[in-house]
């Protein structure tokens, strides 16, 4: 590195400033740095991780690759799904390497772990693909961005549509840790205020691959549906499982929490005709399709939703800083609040004060092997949820609205 | 329904039924690292690898080549075993005199790279394998709902386990490789070529993994960590089964089925652990293991 005297007076001057505490104009270090922390080859590495870093890449690519002057540089991590490595590397990161804003985070208790290195830093988390609703309620920070979906679009989304269609007695296949719980709570909360009725459940460890004990227990409670609230390999056994015991023939099965890669994993005879909510789908419009070609050229297969909105808020984080016209964490949110996000992802949507990012999200229904036309062809949507409807009003939770 | 101190018994009937199919399952797996771990005294930390690689080519012998179920479930056991010919042949020969902790750590290395490279290659959400056309469908007992794949599950594993179990403890063949094990140096003064049964016997073990992939593969996810999953819980059940024991790593697979599913019936939670605490219940009584020889 060479830099010119008078931006390294520059730079030494921005960081008196921060280390101050007054707030730095311009760019700290002569560069935007976005970390992508995700899970790279385990289980969720098809639903983020590679995929997310070239998502990212692409937005900077398409910005231009240099904001207000300077260059804009993707470094990336594997967290392995452990709270622990992930707050280690992401403390790394800001403390040492300089890096402004954090992307990806999967996995519920690391993006839980990294936020609050985050937030002590001020520095932005933009979380695509984590579930929790904790984020941006009892985990809130000024610090966060929760873009793709939560549980709480997931239970509204998949469950309202069913109860009102008469189905009233629920069963639930629950994932034994914090997700599946919340999972479990947020939806059994939409039933029981909307006269539904949970009529049993199971709670499975992660990991699990026989079901059919659970799918029995299932059978044997007269539920109308039965709803899955796991994910990943758990949900694709789970749901194998139902089917072959002749569970879907007797009463619907709901998958709470459904990536495009999982349903691609699923024989369409057993997953066909199933509904789902997702935050995007590639087959939408030319828009989507059009970025998602473009994705899939790069990254080999068709984005999952985290990845589309990983590539979403960094080109909303980019712009906040190009209008904001410093890298500082508040100013720069403070302009994410303010600016609509507006891209193929994000529909009729807006970075709420809680940090919550509600748009539309999407009712689908998988498509039966008669349906499709190619191998990516797995979703009809069936109705889009306007964003108020699926992420719900701001919950009184948040600590640092309340504190305002 | 018939209910019995306030147990719904057709319910219950269901849940051992089920269990038994788990367990038919346990056996089947266990009976190849029983094999491995237990005669040749090899911890082949590969074998949930190549049970996860019987699956894929399963999966890839149908896609890539239109060879379906039932072809697999001859050839693909042969490929996998013949892997396993090459591992023992090439990598494990090698460190044969070493401490166990080699081949231990170097079966582990194994694994993480063929899961590693099948991660790479084909993602980790799985992919799908439909239950052949034969198969699908099933009858309504008076308790439950049984699938036929499920109950193919009983008949293949019974049928393997049993022949396996004879071959060795029966047969003339069977007697020169527990011998062989037993004493190698007398056995080869005999004119017995103790290293080729060695690497034969460890072959079929992995190829037995490579048989339980290819029924896995309809019913459970085909995904590179389906193996790491079910490695230590077989582990665990030869362990209780008891060393060097093949009647016994059966026996008590079917059990810990059958153990397994009475949990997820009363208990879900431990489900996962159940079998672990039986492990240690059974170490600390009898250190050899229910069916193991004193040493």
């Amino acid at each position: 590195m060479k830099p010119m005297k008078k931006s390294l007076l520059t730079a030494a001057v921005a960081t008196a400033f921060a280390v101050s505490g007054a707030q730095a104009a311009g760019i700290s270090d002569d560069k935007v740095k976005i970390g992508v922390l995700a899970d790279m080859g385990g289980v969720y590495a098809d639903i983020c991780g590679k995929g997310c870093v070239t998502a990212v890449e692409m937005a900077v690519e398409d910005f231009g690759g240099t904001v207000l002057g300077k260059p804009i540089e993707v470094i990336s991590a594997d967290d392995q799904n452990k709270a622990d490595i992930g707050s280690a590397k992401v403390r790394e990161w800001v403390e040492s390497e300089g890096v402004d804003a954090v992307n990806g985070l999967v996995a519920s208790s690391v993006t839980g772990a990294v936020t609050k290195v985050l937030t002590d830093n001020k520095k932005i988390a933009l979380i695509s693909t984590s579930a929790s609703h904790a984020f941006t309620t009892k985990a809130c920070s000024p610090y966060n961005a929760h873009w793709t979906y939560n549980v709480v679009a997931l239970a509204n989304g998949t469950v309202k549509p069913m109860l009102d269609a008469g189905k009233k007695k629920w069963f639930f296949i629950t994932a034994d840790y914090a997700f599946g719980h919340a999972l479990e709570k947020v939806a059994s909360g939409v039933i029981n205020s909307n006269g539904g009725e949970v009529v049993g459940a199971v709670r499975a460890p992660l990991g699990t691959t026989d079901f059919s004990s659970y799918v029995l227990q299932a059978q044997a409670s007269g539920a109308d549906v039965v709803a899955l609230a796991n994910a990943g390999a758990d949900f694709v056994n789970s749901l194998k499982t139902a089917a072959e015991f002749g569970l879907t023939e007797t009463a619907d099965v709901a998958g709470l929490l459904v990536f495009t890669h999982n349903a691609k994993a699923l024989d369409p005879n057993i997953a066909g005709g199933m509904k789902l909510t997702t935050g995007f789908y590639w087959d939408m419009d030319d828009e989507t399709r059009a970025w998602s070609k473009r994705f899939k050229d790069r990254h080999g297969s068709i984005p999952a939703m985290g990845q589309a909105g990983a590539y979403s808020m960094t080109m909303h984080y980019l712009n906040a800083i190009k209008e904001a016209g410093t890298d500082d964490g508040d100013a720069v949110m403070a302009v994410m609040k303010k600016n609509k996000p507006n891209d193929f992802f994000a529909r009729n949507a807006e970075l709420r004060a809680d940090g919550r990012m509600v748009h539309d999200m999407y009712q689908v229904r998988i498509k039966k092997a008669e349906e499709r036309s190619n191998e990516d062809d797995i979703f009809a949507i069936e109705q889009v949820i306007p964003g108020d409807k699926a992420f719900g009003p701001m919950m009184d939770q948040c600590n640092f609205l309340a504190n305002k | 329904m018939a209910t019995f101190l306030g147990i719904n018994l057709f319910g219950l009937f269901g849940q051992l039924l089920v269990g038994l199919i788990n367990g038919s399952f346990y056996a089947l797996l266990s009976l190849g690292l029983a094999i491995i771990f237990g005669l040749l005294k090899i911890i082949n930390f590969a074998q949930g690898a190549l049970y996860m690689l019987g699956a894929f080519f399963a999966w890839m012998a149908l896609n890539y080549m239109g060879i379906n179920y039932w072809a697999a479930l001859l050839f693909v056991p042969l490929a996998v075993g013949f892997i396993g010919i090459l591992m023992e042949r090439f990598l494990l020969r090698p460190i044969a005199n070493e401490d166990h902790l080699y081949s231990l750590l170097l079966t582990f290395g194994l694994a993480l790279i063929l899961q590693g490279a099948f991660t790479h290659l084909y993602g980790s959400s799985g992919l799908s394998y439909a239950i052949p056309e034969e198969l699908k469908g099933g009858n309504r007992l008076p308790f439950m709902y049984l699938p036929n794949y499920r109950a193919w599950i009983i008949v293949a594993s019974i049928i393997v386990c049993a022949g396996t179990w004879y071959m060795i403890e029966k047969t003339k063949l069977g007697a020169y490789l527990r011998a062989g094990t037993e004493n190698p140096q007398l056995m080869q003064a005999f004119g017995i070529n103790v290293p080729l049964i060695v690497t034969l016997t460890f072959g079929f073990g992995v190829g037995l993994a490579g048989f339980a992939g290819v029924m896995a593969a309809p019913v459970y996810s085909v995904s590179p960590d389906m193996g790491s999953n079910m490695l230590i819980v077989v582990f665990a059940i030869v362990v209780i089964g008891g060393m060097g024991s093949i009647g016994g790593a059966i026996l008590t697979g079917l059990g810990m089925g059958v153990v397994e599913g009475l949990t997820k019936y009363f208990y879900p939670e431990a489900s996962t652990t159940v079998i672990f605490a039986v492990m240690v219940i059974v170490l600390l009584t009898k250190p050899a293991g229910l069916f193991g020889k004193e040493a």
